[in-house]
């Protein structure tokens, strides 16, 4: 707009107070979509309430929404309203009053801004820390106070934590329960209110295992013995996913967990460890180790010590330059 | 250009990548699978007869040295060079496995256990290279693949909580005496192990893939690759359908 063009005093009509329009319209809407949020939509947001974890996750979630809510509609408001009201009339070339600042909305904006930062800051690291985890891998030793006592033995009702092995390998999980003689099972079954320590590891690649219900996800490296920490809190099924892409299957690579009772599970894992003892599975499977090497077979290289030409060197499976990048 | 002349073309531009797109999935993507054949199996008396072999290398033109398995057409009894077959829902289907090829050692030996078959068991006879069984057949719950390097591969549907190790010829007999014309017969002059199994297709139609679980896709990283990730080698889908 130039000089020339700026209309008489007596034209120009009183600008409304947007800002507080606006502060109106955004409470209105802010109110009622916090409480839908919290009130209707956080006790069905994923992943659920079977486990301690699952449960702070879900509370996470429902802060994390309220909180973002204002600002959604914020912007959404702002950018509406300035369309509507802002807009510029047919036949108006002219161009908008220079703008040199504005304290007020300066500071109203790094205020603002600093505030949602350094709460969800506070917020983030007091729920990653103070609950019982995050439900990740965290670590033989967490910073918080572990839910149980570490035990050789698990028996019900006495505290102990259940020691479970996760094993991922291209494209199936199994499980092994060391306080029961390390047998090993396609089924992951977890007793009802029992502190659980997973030990998870990988024998090819990269996995991830994700007990959804649970609220329980950890890489599965090879090599690697990644902990993570669960409660289980309702009786039902888990659904364990593959979260790392692990080739052709990845997608199909999962099975179901289930929460039973402590003295379901405990008649369970007896049913399983007498009938491994029996057949020879448990004797036939390696000693119990946080990790393992699977290249790598002692006993086949006591026994076919001679058979060279069928297994590569023995106790390996492939010779020294084998397998490789084609 | 007027507005709605850039908006159509805006919008034909949309629609020829969403074209791109469709083609490329359905038409290369799509056409991977349907390249290989599907043997159906029907049911005779509420049972179903399958038969696979696993052969050391095989007759394809471009990958002779990769390790697979073979398909019996119920028909013609030919071998068919494809993983994918179907079975009839809610029916007893009776496997057997001729492994041709020689043992590799499970990764990880809980696989040695039989899991998901009627009994949880298999049998197993192993011959020697001139078709003769050496010793009797042998019904087991489990073979331990490190004790006597007894398992070539695993037969594993994961959806149907199935898990059968597959035997192996016996390692000291089949040492230099694998079958070497492929795909294999009993009496091609190859040592091998037949494996029988039953177990019941689920009630519900589907299409359920199976894998070996043992990384025998040698030359690859871990093993892992190649045939292993290769439909028609050492993966397949077993499709279940209405009987």
């Amino acid at each position: 707009m130039s000089a020339t063009e700026i209309p008489a005093a007596d034209t120009v009509q009183a600008e409304p107070r947007h800002g507080w329009r606006m502060f109106a319209i955004w409470f209105v809407l802010t109110v009622p979509a916090c409480l839908i949020i919290w009130f209707v939509w956080y006790p069905h947001l994923p992943p659920g309430r079977m486990s301690d974890a699952a449960k702070h996750q879900q509370f996470d979630i429902a802060v994390l929404a309220v909180s973002a809510a204002p600002v959604v509609i914020a912007v959404l408001l702002y950018f509406i309203y300035a369309i509507v009201v802002w807009r510029a009339k047919p036949g108006d070339d002219s161009d908008g009053p220079a703008i040199y600042g504005n304290t007020k909305v300066q500071a109203t904006w790094i205020m603002g801004t600093s505030a949602i930062v350094l709460w969800l800051a506070v917020f983030g690291t007091l729920e990653l820390v103070g609950p019982a985890g995050a439900g990740a891998g965290e670590g033989p030793s967490p910073i918080w106070t572990l839910a149980g006592k570490q035990s050789a033995t698990w028996t019900p009702g006495t505290g102990t934590m259940l020691q479970v092995q996760v094993i991922g390998q291209q494209w199936t999980w199994s499980y092994r329960y060391p306080q029961f003689g390390g047998f090993q099972s396609t089924e992951l079954m977890l007793p009802l209110d029992t502190p659980v320590t997973f030990h998870v590891t990988s024998l090819d690649v990269i996995h991830s295992f994700w007990a959804y219900q649970l609220g329980v996800k950890a890489d599965a490296n090879p090599g690697v013995d990644n902990v993570a920490y669960v409660t289980p809190k309702a009786l039902g099924s888990v659904t364990v996913r593959c979260n790392e892409l692990c080739g052709i299957w990845h997608g199909a690579m999962f099975n179901y967990g289930h929460v039973v009772s402590q003295s379901a599970f405990e008649s369970w894992a007896s049913g399983v460890q007498a009938k491994e003892t029996s057949d020879g599975v448990l004797a036939a499977l390696p000693a119990y180790a946080l990790t393992y090497d699977p290249t790598v077979i002692p006993q086949l290289g006591k026994s076919l010590v001679t058979i060279i030409g069928i297994t590569g060197s023995p106790g390996y499976y492939y010779g020294p330059g084998n397998p490789v990048q084609p | 250009m007027s507005v709605a002349a850039r908006a159509a073309a805006l919008l034909a531009a949309f629609l020829v990548v969403v074209g791109v797109v469709v083609f490329v999935t359905f038409y290369y993507i799509g056409s991977a699978r349907t390249q290989l054949a599907v043997v159906h199996y029907t049911a005779s008396g509420g049972q179903v007869n399958v038969a696979l072999q696993e052969d050391p290398s095989n007759d394809s033109a471009t990958k002779p040295n990769w390790v697979t398995y073979y398909t019996q057409d119920p028909v013609t009894k030919n071998w068919l060079h494809t993983t994918l077959f179907s079975v009839p829902a809610n029916t007893k289907v009776n496997v057997t496995i001729y492994g041709f090829d020689g043992c590799t050692p499970l990764r990880n030996n809980f696989w040695g256990q039989v899991q998901g078959t009627i009994g949880n068991t298999v049998t197993v006879q192993q011959f020697n290279k001139n078709n003769t069984p050496l010793g009797s057949a042998q019904t087991v719950s489990a073979i331990n693949s490190w004790a006597a390097c007894n398992v070539a591969h695993t037969f594993a549907i994961p959806g149907m909580n199935l898990y059968v190790p597959v035997a192996s010829p016996n390692a000291q007999n089949s040492k230099k005496n694998l079958c070497s014309t492929f795909p294999c017969t009993p009496t091609s002059g190859g040592a091998y192990a037949q494996e029988t199994f039953s177990f019941m297709s689920p009630s519900h139609t589907g299409s359920f893939r199976w894998q070996c679980l043992i990384p025998c896709g040698g030359g690859y990283l871990d093993g892992n690759g190649g045939p292993m990730q290769t439909l028609g080698w050492m993966a397949g889908n077993m499709d279940v359908v209405a009987s």
